[in-house]
């Protein structure tokens, strides 16, 4: 594989995170200490462990926690020998109070993520966690919603601020090969720190845009085994990781280990499959945040509507992460708009 | 009439907005408005107005002390430490518009006559101002065991000052739920939305109760709105609040006066509104006290 980067590929394993949303943020303590186990035993370089929506996620918003996400860390990093603990901060949702809790009980690493356009609200957080000696990245979310252009804007005010790389994250998994080719060499001849990439699995693209993305230079990578992630998941940590290796990009990451795990380990916990049904397909179509998908199915059932159409009028009026009271209010509009109708 | 005399500092898009809140009022004087920079717009239209126009900082109270009863604060949490001390020194009330909350939090639709022998009062959050209101009128009724709200604002109207410090915001917030609105336990998230056109400040709020009613809440909050709406017309149900088991979810949509913002900054209008009516409270307060 020809890679523009010389630079080792690193891989963060998100399903303790994003794949929270999956689970409606219920992982148990035994749950998260035998992944975390597994994935340190396989060779994973960083293991992300925080509510789906990043630290101070707990809500009525997003859903409650069943286990405070802080024990849940504790737990991840005691099982880890090799594997990095990494967390996920949102600014506007957890603060740097929950930051230096994480950090003391040993997350060494922090993603900061902001809506693609929004990132001087990082600059806060970023340069308290450089402070706390953590590795820091940015996390430029729903980056499908913005222009190249305006997307080096602000990865170069991320990188100002002191983040070590800058991921582009396609929350929607809404991009299409070509725009990850453009924004990613974008990023790269324009910044002096990594360059990673974030995919959703919402139009079946995640792997093979991620491999659009390190041959462009990405060097930080997620996944999710299984698909455990949001909507339809992203990358599929054990199949990126086989055709990489096909492709000779070995990671020291077992990939039996991995496949093993996936499938006695993960399979078993995941609430239903995550195939791309309709909901999630219609997620990257309508570009819409992927942790949106359940939200909408139970709105949907509760207010009497096709959750695609809640999520089409979610896309139509540039909803964007976070927003998920948006989901129960247009719900409620349009059900309200059709029985006038009737 | 007579009226009670009023100067703002900070002559920034807070401060300017405030100045054109204040022209309407009838029991306060706006007398002067106090920057550092002369060349701002602030500074510049208050001159155009007729009133005394200061660059050179609370150093023109000191000189003229005369000028203002009431002080209006629209600087930045750290210079109004400074002032703070300033103001007690010359015996002026301070309105407290940054997050520097040196004195308690208002909510001028949460009555309490308490606040009306303070000297200094602090006007909590944007989000603070919008959703406290309503927390208070579940509670008052209801008893809410927890209270979280959502403000989602449009990117145009997110100042520097409340960037570089989101966190501010989410504390201060969430504090104001508790201390104010009368939550056991509160939480506040902060979205910023870029869509052009840009939208409305819009505001969820839900709350967890004690003793679900939903005839006695559903009425209390639509009180709650006509107060608020007494001194920002803007401010609207987006939807009836919905109920769910112990919870109830409540959406509401805030259009600014579009005085010096464009109306989509229902944010910052409330802000400065909830100020000035702050200032009304007192100002009716010591009126009363002088005719006595």
């Amino acid at each position: 594989m020809k890679r523009k980067s010389d630079k080792p590929i690193k891989i963060t394993e998100v399903c303790l995170r994003d794949g929270s949303h999956v689970m409606q943020h219920q992982y148990t303590e035994a749950q998260v200490r035998r992944v975390a186990r597994e994935l340190d035993e396989a060779g994973m370089h960083y293991i992300e462990v925080s509510h789906g929506d990043g630290l101070g996620g707990s809500t009525l918003q997003y859903g409650k926690s069943l286990v405070d996400e802080m024990k849940l860390i504790e737990a991840a990093v005691d099982e880890c020998q090799n594997s990095k603990v990494a967390v996920l901060l949102l600014p506007g949702i957890g603060t740097v109070h929950e930051l230096k809790q994480a950090h003391e009980l040993g997350a060494s690493l922090v993603r900061v993520a902001t809506h693609v356009t929004e990132a001087d609200v990082s600059a806060q957080h970023i340069s308290m966690a450089r402070e706390l000696g953590m590795e820091t990245l940015g996390f430029l979310m729903m980056a499908h919603m913005a222009p190249t252009e305006k997307l080096v804007e602000q990865a170069k005010l991320m990188e100002s601020y002191g983040a070590q790389a800058v991921y582009v994250t396609d929350s929607a998994g809404a991009l299409l090969p070509q725009e990850v080719k453009e924004k990613i060499a974008a990023l790269r001849n324009s910044l002096s720190i990594e360059v990673g990439f974030h995919a959703h699995n919402n139009l079946s693209l995640a792997v093979a845009n991620t491999l659009t993305a390190i041959e462009e230079g990405a060097t930080r990578i997620d996944g999710s085994i299984r698909c455990l992630g949001a909507g339809a998941g992203n990358a599929q940590t054990e199949v990126l990781l086989s055709v990489l290796d096909r492709m000779g990009v070995n990671l020291g990451i077992d990939i039996y280990k991995m496949m093993d795990l996936a499938e006695n380990t993960v399979g078993p916990m995941i609430p239903r499959a995550q195939e791309i049904n309709r909901g999630s397909l219609v997620l990257g179509y309508a570009g819409v945040y992927s942790s949106f998908l359940l939200h909408a199915e139970r709105a949907g059932q509760r207010f009497g509507i096709d959750s695609r159409d809640i999520l089409i009028e979610l896309g139509k009026r540039k909803v964007v992460g976070g927003q998920e009271d948006m989901i129960l209010d247009v719900a409620a509009e349009l059900a309200k708009a059709r029985k006038l109708e009737v | 009439m007579v009226k009670i005399k009023a100067a703002i500092i900070g002559s920034g898009n807070i401060g300017t907005d405030l100045m054109y809140k204040l022209e309407r009022s009838e029991v306060i004087e706006l007398t002067a408005m106090i920057g550092i920079d002369p060349e701002s717009d602030g500074l510049k239209r208050a001159k155009e107005k007729g009133y005394l126009a200061f660059h050179n900082g609370i150093q023109s109270l000191k000189d003229n002390p005369e000028i203002a009863d009431i002080v209006f604060d629209a600087t930045s949490a750290k210079t109004h430490v400074r002032h703070a001390k300033v103001l007690a020194e010359l015996g002026k009330l301070a309105i407290d518009l940054t997050p520097a909350a040196r004195g308690p939090f208002v909510s001028p639709a949460v009555k309490t006559d308490a606040y009306l022998n303070e000297k200094n009062v602090n006007m909590i959050t944007c989000g603070g101002q919008a959703t406290i209101p309503i927390v208070h009128a579940i509670n008052s009724v209801a008893d809410v065991s927890y209270a979280e709200i959502v403000a989602t604002i449009s990117s145009k109207s997110a100042g520097p000052g409340t960037r570089a410090n989101i966190d501010e915001f989410t504390i201060t917030t969430r504090r104001g739920i508790e201390e104010v609105g009368g939550a056991d336990k509160g939480k506040a998230l902060i979205i910023l939305n870029p869509a052009e056109p840009p939208i409305l400040m819009r505001d969820t709020i839900y709350c967890e109760v004690k003793n679900m009613d939903e005839a006695a809440i559903t009425k209390s909050i639509e009180q709650m709105v006509e107060t608020v709406k007494e001194y920002v017309p803007g401010y609207r149900l987006k939807q009836e609040p919905l109920f769910d088991g112990n919870r109830v979810t409540v959406f509401v949509e805030v259009e600014g006066a579009g005085d010096y913002f464009p109306i989509y900054a229902g944010n910052l209008d409330i802000m400065t509104a909830a100020a000035t009516r702050v200032a009304e409270d007192f100002a009716i307060h010591m009126l009363e006290k002088q005719s006595v």
